[in-house]
């Protein structure tokens, strides 16, 4: 189960990931784009959602993470994320409830490029009973 | 940009064109790899099943993010895109050797200074996949 005295808080992911060229032309590849000067709108997910594995399924916040499912996502995209992005990720534990037995955890991601918030992501997940 | 000349009209109630995608296991490893998402109920049958799924499924950013081609080429480009949710109330199932669909519409639901908000209808092999799908583009 989360540790309820998570939920409200922010984690700053210790990282910082660069975007690559590479990157952008492989996921945009996969939908049949050949336009790569930015990427795809849902490109974040490949940084926001390993960043909040490590900080969910880690001891402080104890989320199973091996039986999770994904409920909704939403983004908004203040610019779009190009290659030569320096990025880091704050998770913040938005709210938290238990339905029937499965736990289902709303994390906001926000992306920043040093001060500037590129764009900021909401996963909805869920650990089935 | 949405390009307003000529006869293309754009107001509240216009809907797009209906677009069909096709999915297979082949594009799941693809996304796959290009995510980094190896969950193993994107491509081991016999584990997607020991965990009380029909068969493989597709990720569901995946179906989001085909979606998110269909709103960018009509929004010219991905720059244009300022907001896009939905939810995952059905996964889209991709059996071996097949080529599913991934059948997406949209409508314009609100134009309001710069922007233009869709709502989205997402369906595979006619089952709804994703609900309240909606995306807000640049003009």
């Amino acid at each position: 189960m989360l540790n309820p005295d998570s939920v409200g808080r922010t984690f700053n992911g210790a990282e910082t990931i660069t975007v690559s060229q590479s990157q952008i032309n492989s996921f945009a590849s996969v939908l049949g784009e050949t336009k790569t000067d930015v990427a795809p709108p849902t490109f974040s997910i490949r940084i926001t959602l390993d960043q909040m594995q490590k900080i969910l399924s880690g001891s402080e916040v104890n989320l199973d993470w091996s039986r999770l499912v994904h409920g909704d996502q939403k983004f908004e995209i203040n610019r779009p994320i190009k290659a030569g992005d320096s990025l880091t990720c704050s998770s913040t534990i938005e709210s938290y409830r238990v339905a029937a037995g499965n736990e289902i955890v709303t994390v906001r991601g926000d992306l920043f490029s040093g001060s500037e918030l590129v764009v900021s992501t909401w996963s909805t997940l869920v650990v089935r009973a | 940009m949405v390009n307003f000349s000529g006869a293309r009209m754009i107001e509240v109630g216009t809907v797009l064109p209906e677009r069909v995608f096709e999915i297979d296991r082949e594009l799941l490893v693809a996304y796959a790899n290009a995510s980094g998402d190896h969950n193993p109920i994107h491509q081991n049958e016999e584990f997607a099943q020991s965990v009380g799924l029909p068969n493989v499924i597709a990720h569901g950013m995946l179906t989001m993010a085909l979606v998110g081609k269909y709103v960018t080429d009509w929004a010219g480009g991905s720059a244009s895109v300022k907001e896009f949710g939905a939810r995952f109330v059905k996964p889209v199932i991709v059996p071996a050797g097949e080529k599913v669909d991934l059948t997406v519409s949209a409508t314009v639901a609100e134009i309001k200074g710069d922007r233009i908000s869709l709502t989205i209808s997402a369906t595979s092999a006619g089952v709804k996949v994703l609900g309240m799908a909606k995306a807000v583009v640049l003009k």
